[in-house]
């Protein structure tokens, strides 16, 4: 709701005039219930929906929306309009409409910015061919997935729009928007779509079964994301979704069935035709004309593709210095990439305001908590009408009663809005008055009001853990409105359960523990040495261990970036600021020997030019790389002709005569990716032989030069290589897995490949006079270094991060990072920027003076413990141990995150996990069917 | 006069996903029977066999676990663990003579408030349909060869 108007002044210190546009709904007050939403009389298309379901003009955007917190819609609203109705403002129980409140501009003076502006989605209206304004059924990706969430306009339920049928025959239109610079103006491959093609495809057959014909039509199939050749190959192998490699040429709406007739022309010629019930169009991402105006008063330069210029060096720095960019204003791209970039940006910001860090931060004052230990347990009772969203249907004052009679309550307090200030300072007061030391409040959920709760309990001097939720409002009042006496009845036994838990809790103690403000990483080629450098330069020492003799990895062989910016002055560059920088310590022909310890206080012993020695770190960043695989087919060793294309790199730059002298050469792709044994793309092959290919055609514009692959994947922006080649004259020949070229070494060292021709669907002769290989990115052998650090790898030896979306440079063992060619093969301005983002990761640890232990974590007693270990293998976070002197095992609790997996598994449940123990959880049981 | 029976359910909801898409049931408005008592777990891998079994000898007639889904777990793979221990002890149930259908698993995201709802009023109808629990205690315990 709020815009950026203007920005003036430099990196460091910019000032940002926003504009914020009223809401009309106080968001102190606003408890979210829904009332406004429910009287408001106007009924407007949900966005949300993509216009497939209604919603108010008093509204929130979507159920999980944060805050939880209502808006009027101005441009809606009927009092707007019209000067009458104002029915929210009645009906609202806590009168947080305000139909006053202005918009307002606000100044803000910050140091840097991070432009996150995201993309939005092409609109195939004008895109007449596919049917798009004719045909209810011919939907946008973005419908369908609304079609198929169950919180959507069908409640999840796969029916088409025309008739809330449910189809038979769906079909998928790739590219719709992208990679068509004709049409709409959109040259780049938007990167995403044939992933979530294919993802729609499968969760359709999941909605309606294996009998539901899923067809996609596609030029190239991109999946080269980490995992992402595996999800195809399952949806293509196991449900049994097809994949038809063509662009259509037209939908048809047919007249009386509402189906769509798909015309398309196979690879070999043929033209086709093949009806379904809903044509699904994979939309591209675009920027938009307000993110485009945007650019324009922030002064920062954007691409001809119309996203935000950046070097691949320098991959979340805008033309702004302190202006930086992520996310799918970047680039079109996926999730993952998109948070790596965020934590990336993070990081640069980090690195710009190193030195005022922490000089705007007020200290809190902790309250000190009251001894409860020799006493009884007193508990406080609040029961909240919540306005009459529980009042309305639950009898409170019979369930107020009924708490009075239940053991240990000492105060029972009915409430109007019991989260109000006001009722929180009684809280406190009454805590003190009655000397109550545990309390329960009879309310919403937890999950949006216990942290306020705790706090003002907190502040009363009691422990936040004495303390308990009874949610009679969602999952009572809400959903059994017709059924006051059972709902009712509920109230009570929920209530009753809480009485009895929260009587059986102990105060909970959280300790602090001391954090090495240092890091270790591991790998010193591009990205261990951004990520090294990074820390350093926000003042975190850090020790850069390389295997090898000296820094740089993968880079030293690269000739350039994709947008042809020669690598090697970047590369010396970094490497002398490395080596030069005060803060980071590197050792050579160095490896890791052993690991000890946990986040924030690592002990690792290292091998380093032949001495052993002891490094302690808060945090480990593992940025190992990976290597070309050496291929073992296409006549790879037979012939000095033959390279991969790391060689031709070098090859090309010293201008080796087998090379300036080639008239005709050719490039096979996927050696070694995308095969059985290495189910995956190596993401990077596609962009490095066009340019290649490229690089050849400036050497000699009249050299043949043919490119022998499976799909072209040039995602995003490369594109426009894949488009400059062809036009260059590059031929492309497609070939499957089934049929892959054959390659022969003649006695006379003379090269001869037969490749199946796609087209004419005969073999084809090329004898080229080099070869070059894009061979396979494999990891190195992992698995010692991932013991060490008690870290995962993937069935590839890739290091496994901790949520494949979410949480893609860290491990689900806390301190532990992981950047670059370690993770998954990618270029190197994705290298920099998860580099970066592991970094900034790394200083949320490092940034701490201390860590926080301790609160609902799980506790081993001793003497019940067997030392049969069943717990150590389950946890998730390495956090308990075998202590062989004793022969029991315990839990470290800094590293414990609470989730009491080990607390099920203990035979003797000797294990606690502390505020759900197995007392507490049978005494809820019990109670729960005590009535 | 005899009342009519009415089915006592016992869930456990995973904090992170299941225990938020019953609350987002609630904040839709999406109306369920009123027969389950839900106690909140962290993780759906906090549930034992030991405190279903308890559940079902103080006279639950159903027994819900929910979860997130499967590569979901806000603890990474505790759902995992759930669903090898439920099907462990849904074998057991079912060994010892017991109604294993009385016990149900799901994965219910935090999105879901709708499928919270259809789950809670398909099982509810379900435990209508197969009667009053017989009682743990009045299972007989397998005799093992
Ligand atoms: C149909 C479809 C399906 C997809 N499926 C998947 C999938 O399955 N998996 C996957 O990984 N990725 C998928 N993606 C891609 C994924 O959506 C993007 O990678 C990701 O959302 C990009 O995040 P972002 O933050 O860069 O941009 P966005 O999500 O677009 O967020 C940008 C935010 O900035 C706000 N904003 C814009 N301009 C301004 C301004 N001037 N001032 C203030 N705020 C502003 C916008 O309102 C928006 O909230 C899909 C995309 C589409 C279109
Ligand atoms: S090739 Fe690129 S633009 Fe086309 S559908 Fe696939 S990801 Fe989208
Ligand atoms: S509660 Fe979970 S995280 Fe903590 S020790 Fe047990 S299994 Fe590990
Ligand atoms: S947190 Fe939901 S199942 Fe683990």
């Amino acid at each position: 709701m709020a815009d950026v108007v203007d920005v003036a002044g430099q990196a460091g210190r910019f000032a940002v005039k926003v504009f914020q546009r009223a809401r009309y709904i106080d968001m102190d007050k606003c408890i979210a219930c829904g009332t406004c939403a429910e009287k408001c009389p106007r009924k407007v298309p949900d966005e949300y929906n993509s216009g497939l379901a209604k919603r108010k003009a008093a509204y929130v955007k979507f159920p999980q929306a944060v805050p939880l917190k209502y808006v009027i819609d101005k441009d809606h609203c009927i009092y707007f309009e019209k000067g009458k109705c104002r029915a929210c403002e009645k009906f609202c129980p806590t009168n947080a409409v305000n139909f006053d409140e202005q918009d307002r501009e606000l100044s803000l003076e910050v140091g840097s910015i991070v432009l996150a502006l995201g993309s939005e989605h092409y609109n195939p209206e004008t895109y007449d061919i596919y049917g798009y304004a004719a045909s209810p059924n011919v939907v946008t990706g973005m419908e369908f997935e609304r079609i198929l969430s169950s919180g959507g306009p069908f409640e999840g339920h796969l029916v088409r729009p025309s008739d809330h049928q449910e189809p038979r025959r769906i079909a998928w239109i790739q590219c719709v928007g992208s990679r068509d610079p004709h049409h709409c103006g959109n040259g780049y491959c938007s990167s995403v779509c044939c992933m979530y093609a294919i993802k729609e495809a499968a969760l359709a057959k999941e909605h309606a079964g294996p009998d539901l014909d899923a067809a996609i039509f596609f030029m190239d199939m991109r999946t080269p994301g980490k995992e992402f050749e595996k999800y195809y190959n399952r949806a293509r192998d196991e449900k049994g979704v097809r994949f038809i490699r063509s662009r259509p040429h037209k939908v048809e709406p047919l007249p009386d069935s509402g189906n769509l007739m798909v015309h398309f022309t196979t690879a070999e010629g043929r033209v086709l035709q093949e009806e379904f019930d809903l044509v699904v169009l994979s939309i591209g991402l675009q920027t938009s004309p307000e993110t485009v105006a945007l650019a324009g008063r922030l002064d920062i330069e954007l691409n001809s593709d119309r996203f935000a210029h950046t070097s691949p060096f320098r991959p979340v720095q805008t033309s702004r210095p302190g202006i930086f960019v992520c996310g799918a204003f970047q680039a079109p791209k996926d999730i993952p990439v998109s948070v790596m970039e965020a934590s990336a940006a993070a990081a640069e910001c980090g690195e710009l305001l190193a030195a005022v860090r922490g000089s705007r931060v007020k200290q809190v004052v902790e309250p000190t908590e009251r001894d409860i230990s020799a006493e009884d347990p007193r508990i406080g009772v609040f029961v909240c009408n919540c306005g009459t969203n529980i009042g309305g249907v639950v009898a409170v004052p019979e369930v107020a009663a009924y708490a009075r009679a239940l053991p240990h309550v000492a105060f029972v307090e009915e409430n109007l809005f019991t989260c109000s200030q006001d009722t929180q300072d009684k809280m406190k007061e009454m805590i003190r008055e009655h000397n109550l030391n545990r309390i329960v409040v009879a309310a919403c959920s937890p999950r949006t009001h216990e942290a306020l709760f705790q706090q003002t309990i907190k502040e009363a001097g009691l422990n936040k853990y004495l303390f308990e939720m009874a949610n009679i409002r969602n999952q009572d009042s809400w959903v059994h409105q017709s059924m006051p006496e059972a709902a009712t009845q509920k109230a009570k036994d929920l209530v009753r359960m809480a009485v009895a838990k929260v009587g059986l809790q102990q105060p909970l103690a959280e300790f602090q523990l001391g954090v090495s403000k240092s890091a270790l990483v591991v790998g010193g080629g591009i990205a261990g040495m951004e990520a090294a450098l990074s820390l350093a330069t926000r003042g975190y020492p850090a020790t850069l261990l390389e295997k090898g003799s000296a820094l740089g990895g993968h880079g030293l062989e690269l000739h350039a970036a994709w947008d042809g910016q020669p690598v090697a002055p970047y590369l010396n560059d970094l490497i002398g600021r490395v080596q030069n920088h005060r803060d980071i310590e590197v050792l050579l022909n160095a490896e890791v020997e052993e690991v000890q310890g946990f986040v924030g206080n690592f002990r690792t012993t290292v091998q380093a030019g032949g001495k052993t020695r002891e490094v302690a770190h808060g945090v480990a960043i593992i940025a190992v790389g990976g290597r070309s695989l050496e291929p073992e087919e296409y006549g790879r060793g037979q012939s000095d002709r033959i390279f991969v294309n790391l060689e031709l790199d070098r090859a090309i730059s010293r201008q080796d005569p087998l090379v300036a002298g080639a008239r005709c050469a050719a490039f096979i792709q996927c050696v070694g990716s995308r095969e059985p044994q290495r189910p995956y793309c190596s993401r990077v092959c596609c962009s490095h032989s066009i340019e290649n290919a490229l690089r050849l055609k400036a050497l000699n514009p009249e050299m043949d030069v043919f490119i022998l692959y499976r799909d072209i994947r040039t995602f995003g922006s490369r594109e426009n290589l894949y488009r400059q080649a062809r036009a260059q004259g590059v031929v492309f020949i497609q070939f499957s897995l089934e049929s892959k070229p054959v390659v022969a070494v003649t006695d006379g060292g003379k090269l001869q490949i037969t490749v199946q021709d796609p087209v004419l669907q005969h073999p084809l002769v090329i004898a080229p006079d080099i070869l070059t290989l894009a061979s396979a990115v494999v990891s190195h052998d992992t698995d010692p270094l991932a013991k060490q650090f008690k870290v995962p790898i993937n069935a590839e030896g890739f290091f496994l991060e901790a949520h494949m979306k979410l949480r893609p440079v860290d491990f689900a063992t806390d301190g532990v990072f992981v950047a670059g060619l370690a993770h998954y093969p990618k270029p190197i301005e994705e290298c920099i920027a998860q580099a970066k983002a592991a970094a900034s990761r790394a200083a949320t640890v490092l940034a701490r003076d201390s860590i926080m232990a301790g609160g609902v974590v799980a506790l081993i007693h001793k003497e019940l413990c067997c030392g049969c270990q069943a717990c150590l293998q389950c946890c998730p976070f390495g956090a308990i141990s075998y202590l062989e002197q004793e022969s029991r095992c315990e839990v470290n609790q800094a590293l414990c995150k609470g989730c009491g997996t080990c607390a099920a598994t203990c035979p003797s449940e000797a294990i606690s996990l502390l505020g759900f123990s197995h007392l507490q959880l049978y005494t809820q049981i019990d109670e729960a069917l005590s009535a | 006069m005899d009342t009519p029976f009415e089915p006592r359910i016992l869930a456990f909801l995973c904090n992170w996903c299941s225990y938020a898409g019953a609350d987002l049931a609630g904040v839709s408005r999406f109306q369920y029977p009123p027969n389950i008592r839900v106690i909140r777990v962290m993780c759906s891998g906090t549930v034992s066999p030991h405190h279903v079994i308890r559940a079902f000898q103080k006279g639950a007639d159903g027994v819900l676990v929910a979860g997130c889904h499967i590569g979901d777990c806000h603890y990474i793979k505790g759902n995992y663990m759930t669903l090898k221990r439920m099907d462990f002890l849904a074998g057991l149930i079912a060994f010892s003579g017991y109604q294993p259908e009385r016990l149900r698993l799901e994965w219910i995201s935090s999105a879901e408030g709708v499928k919270f709802a259809e789950v809670i009023r398909e099982f509810t109808e379900k435990i209508r349909a197969l009667g009053p629990a017989p009682g743990w205690a009045a299972v007989p315990l397998a005799v093992g060869a």
